[in-house]
C-alpha cells in the first residue's frame, strides 16, 4: 500500500532557499567580460548574427566591450532587441547565437554571448540610462493586448515612431513569461518589472493592466478606437492529457505553479511533493523539475514521450535538469494517474516507440512512477474566448493566429506576434522580433509608406 | 552625444577618423565602402610618377604574440601600382561624391622640383582636400632615393616643402619617417619649408623574424627578405612618443599633427588627440578586421567626451601636452608603494619572483599552515610598478600614493643631486 502523499511547504532552512534560488548563473566581472570579449574574432558578416532572431550586430557590441565602449555596447544590443537583457540570461544560446559562433568550428568553445550581453546591458541599466528618445509625435493611437515580450517589444517600437501606444494587460503586472513565467532562478532581482520600467521609460505608453480581451474589452472595440491593434496574447488555456485521474489532487499545471513560485516574496510558502512527476519536453518542463528540486523534492522525474532530440528544451536545458539531479525518462507516455483519497500517487506511464512510419506506437508495455505531485507541461493554446464580442474572425489555424511575414492578420488592421501566432517558436527573443516587425508594418501602413 | 568633427590645416571632416595612405585607400571601391562604413576621411595610397612600380608577391608579414594575432604587422610593398590618370579619375569622383569627407592624396615623386611641381597640378584639377608628402616610406622607395630617403634628411624636406607649397594652393601635409634618431629635426624642418601639418609616423624598419628551417627573413620572397615597415599595436607607444614630442615643442608650436601608429580603439584615438593631434589615421587595424571599426570608434569616442563633459575635440586637444615633461621636471619627492589585496590575490607568486629575482627584494613569500601568501615591504619598495604589471588579476595589486608632506621637487633642485650641491656652494 502506497504512502500517503507527502506535499509540504518550508522543506528546507531559509538559507538553502536563498541559495538555491539565487542567480543561475552569476553575472561575469569587468575582467572575465573583458577575457571573454576579447575571445571574439569580430567575424566578417557574422553567423552569430543571423543566428540570433533579433539580428543584434553582436561582433559589434562585443568590441564596444573590449574597448571599453560598454554604453555604445549596450545600445547596439538594445537597438535590436530592447529586451535585450532578458534575452541574455533566458535565451537558449546553445542552439542560438553560441551554437554559431565560428570557435566552434575550431573545435573550442564558444565565446560566452549571452554573459556578454548581459554585461552590457547591466552597466546601462546600473546607470539608469536612457538611450532611447521618441520620435516626432504622429497623434496616431495603436493599441496593444498583451504586455508580455511581443507587446512591449511593438510598444517600445511604436513609442519611439512617435506613436501613442496603449497597453491593456489582464494581469496586474507586465512582462508576461518574463514575470510569470520563467524559473525564478533566471530573473533575480526583479530584473523583468526593471525592464518593463526601462521600456516603459521612453514615454507615449499608457500601461492598462487588469484588462481582459473578450472579458472587459473587445477586439471589435479596438478595433473601433484605435488606428490599429497589435496582439501579443500569449497562450493561456493548457492542454489536457486526457487521462483517468487528471483531475486528482496534486495534478497541477506548470505554468501555473511556476507563476505562483514567481509571485511570492516567501518560497518557503510554496508547497512541493516528495516525489515529482513531470510531464513534457519542453523548457516549462524543465523550469517547473528543476524549481522543484530546488524547493526540496526528493525526486523529480521529467517523462516524455519521444527521445532527447525531440525535446524542445535545448541540449544546454536537458543538461541543466541532469545537473541539478532531475532523471529524464523518454519514450513514454501517461496512460492513467492513479490516487489515494483524492490524491494522486502514482503515474503508469506505456512505452511509446516509433513506428514505421514515424508516428509513436503504444506498446501496451506499462511502468508506473510513484508521485505525490505531477506536473502537467505539454504546452498551451490559445483561449478563444479572447476574441468574444468580434464580429469578424481572424484565421487561426492549430490554435494559433494566421499571419503574413509582416506579422499582419486576417483581419484588417490587426496584427499579431508572440506565443499567440502560428510561426511562433515560443521564445522571448522570436516575440520581441515579431513585435518590431509588426510596429514596423503598423508604422508603413499609418504613414501611408 | 558629443560633436565629432573635426578640422586640421582646413581640412574639414565629420570626425577624426582616417584611414591612412597604405592599401587600404589604393582605389574607389575600398575608398568609397571605407565612407559608407562612416570613416571620417581617407589618406589615397600614395600617387608616383608613370610608369606605376611593380610589387612582389608576398608582401606582409605579422608577429602573432601568444594567440594575438598581428600585434605587430610589416610590409614591403611600395606605392600605389596602378597609372597615376586612374587614381586621379577616381581621386575625382570619389571627392564629387563624398565632400563632406576628407580626402588627401599622399605623393611621392623624385626629389626634383618639377616633378613635385607636375604632380601636385594633376591633384590639384581632382579637388582634392589636401597633399601629404610621403617622405617616410621605409623600404624600396627609399632605395630609389624618396619616401624615407627624403625624410630623414631634414634639408631635404625644407626644400621639398617649399617647392610644394610655391607650387600649389592645397594644404600641403608631411608624412614622417620615425626612422631619424630625434624626430623634431624633420618636424621643424617641415615646418620651416612651409608645411601646413605633419602626418607620423610612418613605419619602422623592421625585420618580422627568421625561418629557422629556410633561414630567410620574413616576410620572405623566394627566400630572402628585405626590411619592411613595421607598424600594429606595438608601434603605438613609439608614435605617441614622438607626437608628443612635436606638440610641446616650441619651435613646432602651432604645427597641426595628424596621429598615426598602431590605433585600434577610439581610447587609442583619444590618447592621440590629448597628445595633440588633429585627425587620427588608421591602417592595420582596418585590415584586420575591416572598416566596420570605425563604428565602435565613432561611438566610443562619443561616449566618452559626453562622460567627461567635452563638446567638440578640442575641449580635450592637447590636454595631456603640458603634462608631458623632460625627467628632470618630474617630482622626486612623489611616492607610492604596492598594496596587494590579499582577497583578489590568487597566489601565483610572479610578484614576488618578479620583485625577488629583478628589482627590489619588496614582497616577501609567506608560508602559513600550507598556505602561500604574499606581503608587500613597505620599507623596500621603490615603487617601480612591475609587480603591478605583471600581477594577472585585474586590480590586485595597486600602487598607492604615500603623502610625503613634502613639496614639488625636481632633480635640479633635489638636495641629493650633487651638482645642485656644487651650485649651491658656488
Amino acid at each position: 500500500m502506497a504512502e500517503a502523499p507527502d506535499v509540504r511547504a518550508g522543506r528546507l532552512s531559509p538559507a538553502e532557499y536563498e541559495r538555491n534560488f539565487a542567480d543561475a548563473h552569476p553575472p561575469l566581472t569587468a575582467q572575465q567580460a573583458m577575457v571573454e570579449a576579447v575571445r571574439c574574432l569580430f567575424c566578417h558578416d557574422a553567423p552569430c548574427i543571423e543566428a540570433c532572431p533579433t539580428g543584434i550586430d553582436i561582433p559589434r557590441f562585443i568590441r564596444g566591450i573590449q574597448s571599453g565602449n560598454l554604453k555604445g555596447a549596450a545600445e547596439t544590443i538594445l537597438e535590436a532587441n530592447v529586451m535585450g537583457g532578458t534575452c541574455a540570461r533566458v535565451c537558449p544560446t546553445d542552439v542560438l547565437c553560441e551554437g554559431a559562433c565560428v570557435r566552434l568550428a575550431e573545435g573550442k568553445k564558444p565565446v560566452e554571448i549571452g554573459a556578454l550581453q548581459r554585461h552590457a546591458v547591466d552597466w546601462l541599466f546600473e546607470r539608469g540610462i536612457q538611450p532611447f528618445t521618441r520620435g516626432p509625435i504622429t497623434g496616431e493611437r495603436i493599441a496593444v493586448v498583451g504586455a508580455g515580450p511581443a507587446g512591449l517589444a511593438c510598444a517600445h517600437a511604436l513609442a519611439r515612431l512617435g506613436h501613442e501606444v496603449v497597453i491593456f494587460e489582464k494581469r496586474a503586472k507586465a512582462g508576461g513569461l518574463n514575470e510569470y513565467g520563467i524559473a525564478a532562478y533566471k530573473m533575480v532581482h526583479d530584473f523583468a518589472q526593471r525592464e518593463v520600467d526601462f521600456i516603459l521609460g521612453i514615454g507615449g505608453i499608457e500601461l492598462r493592466t487588469g484588462i481582459e480581451l473578450g472579458r472587459d474589452v473587445t477586439l471589435g472595440e479596438l478595433r473601433r478606437d484605435f488606428a490599429a491593434v497589435f496582439l501579443g496574447l500569449g497562450l493561456q488555456g493548457v492542454h489536457a492529457l486526457g487521462v483517468e485521474g487528471e483531475r486528482l489532487a496534486g495534478v497541477q499545471d506548470a505554468v501555473a505553479f511556476i507563476e505562483r513560485l514567481r509571485q511570492t516574496r516567501d518560497l518557503s510558502t510554496i508547497p512541493v511533493g516528495r516525489q515529482i512527476v513531470v510531464i513534457g519536453g519542453g523548457n516549462t518542463a524543465v523550469d517547473v523539475a528543476v524549481q522543484s528540486k530546488r524547493l526540496g523534492a526528493e525526486t523529480v522525474t521529467i517523462v516524455y514521450r519521444r527521445g532527447p532530440e525531440a525535446m524542445s528544451a535545448t541540449p544546454a536545458e536537458q543538461e541543466w535538469a541532469k545537473s541539478n539531479g532531475v532523471a529524464i525518462r523518454h519514450w513514454a507516455r501517461p496512460v492513467a494517474i492513479e490516487g489515494v483519497d483524492g490524491h494522486v500517487r502514482a503515474v503508469v506511464f506505456e512505452r511509446t516507440p516509433l513506428d514505421g512510419a514515424g508516428r509513436l506506437e503504444g506498446t501496451g508495455e506499462r511502468f508506473t512512477l510513484p508521485a505525490d505531485q505531477v506536473f502537467k507541461a505539454i504546452g498551451q493554446k490559445l483561449v478563444p474566448s479572447a476574441f468574444n464580442g468580434t464580429a469578424e474572425l481572424l484565421d487561426v489555424e492549430n490554435g494559433k493566429i494566421v499571419v503574413d511575414a509582416e506579422r499582419r492578420t486576417t483581419l484588417d488592421r490587426v496584427w499579431a506576434g508572440g506565443d499567440c501566432i502560428a510561426a511562433s517558436v515560443d521564445l522571448t527573443v522570436a516575440a520581441v522580433e515579431d513585435g518590431k516587425l509588426a510596429a514596423a508594418s503598423i508604422h508603413r501602413y499609418l504613414m501611408g509608406g | 552625444m558629443a560633436d565629432l568633427r573635426c578640422e586640421i590645416a582646413g581640412v574639414k571632416a565629420p570626425n577624426p577618423f582616417w584611414l591612412a595612405s597604405a592599401p587600404p585607400t589604393d582605389k574607389e571601391y575600398n575608398v568609397v565602402r571605407a565612407f559608407k562604413a562612416g570613416w571620417g576621411g581617407v589618406v589615397w595610397k600614395t600617387l608616383g610618377e608613370d610608369p606605376p612600380v611593380v610589387n612582389t608577391s608576398s608582401r606582409y608579414g605579422a608577429l602573432h604574440y601568444r594567440g594575438y594575432r598581428m600585434m605587430g604587422f610589416n610590409n614591403i610593398e611600395l606605392i600605389s601600382d596602378r597609372p597615376l590618370e586612374v587614381n586621379l579619375q577616381e581621386i575625382k569622383r570619389v571627392k564629387r561624391d563624398w565632400p563632406d569627407r576628407a580626402l588627401l592624396v599622399s605623393l611621392m615623386v623624385p626629389c626634383t622640383e618639377d616633378s613635385w611641381k607636375r604632380i601636385l597640378k594633376r591633384v590639384e584639377e581632382t579637388e582634392a582636400d589636401g597633399v601629404e608628402l610621403n617622405f617616410g616610406c621605409p623600404h624600396g622607395m627609399s632605395e630609389r632615393g624618396m619616401g624615407s630617403a627624403v625624410g630623414q634628411v631634414p634639408e631635404y624636406i625644407e626644400m621639398v616643402v617649399r617647392w610644394c607649397k610655391a607650387a600649389t594652393r592645397m594644404p600641403v601635409f608631411v608624412k614622417l619617417t620615425p626612422n631619424v634618431t630625434n624626430i623634431l629635426a624633420p618636424a621643424r624642418a617641415a615646418k620651416a619649408g612651409g608645411a601646413d601639418a605633419v602626418s607620423l609616423i610612418n613605419t619602422i624598419n623592421s625585420v618580422m623574424g627568421v625561418d629557422l628551417d629556410t633561414m630567410a627573413p620574413l616576410p620572405s620572397v623566394h627566400g630572402k627578405g628585405a626590411h619592411g615597415g613595421y607598424c600594429g599595436p606595438a608601434v603605438k607607444p613609439i608614435a605617441l612618443c614622438m607626437v608628443g614630442e612635436i606638440a610641446r615643442d616650441p619651435e613646432c608650436r602651432g604645427l597641426p599633427i595628424s596621429g598615426i601608429g598602431g590605433i585600434e580603439t577610439w581610447r587609442d584615438a583619444a590618447e592621440f588627440i590629448a597628445m595633440g593631434a588633429g585627425s587620427v589615421q588608421v591602417c592595420t587595424a582596418a585590415m584586420h578586421y575591416g572598416f566596420k571599426i570605425v563604428e565602435d570608434m565613432i561611438t566610443g569616442l562619443s561616449n566618452w567626451m559626453d562622460s567627461k563633459g567635452y563638446r567638440t575635440l578640442d575641449d580635450f586637444r592637447g590636454a595631456a601636452v603640458p603634462n608631458y615633461v623632460d625627467w628632470g621636471q618630474l617630482d622626486m619627492n612623489y611616492v607610492v608603494k604596492a598594496r596587494i589585496d590579499q582577497d583578489k590575490c590568487i597566489r601565483c607568486g610572479l610578484c614576488h619572483i618578479a620583485c625577488e629575482d629583478t628589482s627590489h627584494q619588496s614582497i616577501r613569500k609567506i608560508k602559513e599552515n600550507g598556505k602561500r601568501r604574499y606581503e608587500v615591504i613597505e620599507e623596500e619598495c621603490v615603487g617601480c610598478n612591475l609587480c603591478a604589471h605583471v600581477c594577472p588579476v585585474e586590480g590586485c595589486i595597486t600602487m598607492v600614493e604615500v603623502e610625503t608632506g613634502l613639496p614639488y621637487v625636481t632633480w635640479a633642485e633635489d638636495p641629493r643631486n650633487p651638482q645642485r650641491l656644487a651650485k649651491a656652494a658656488e
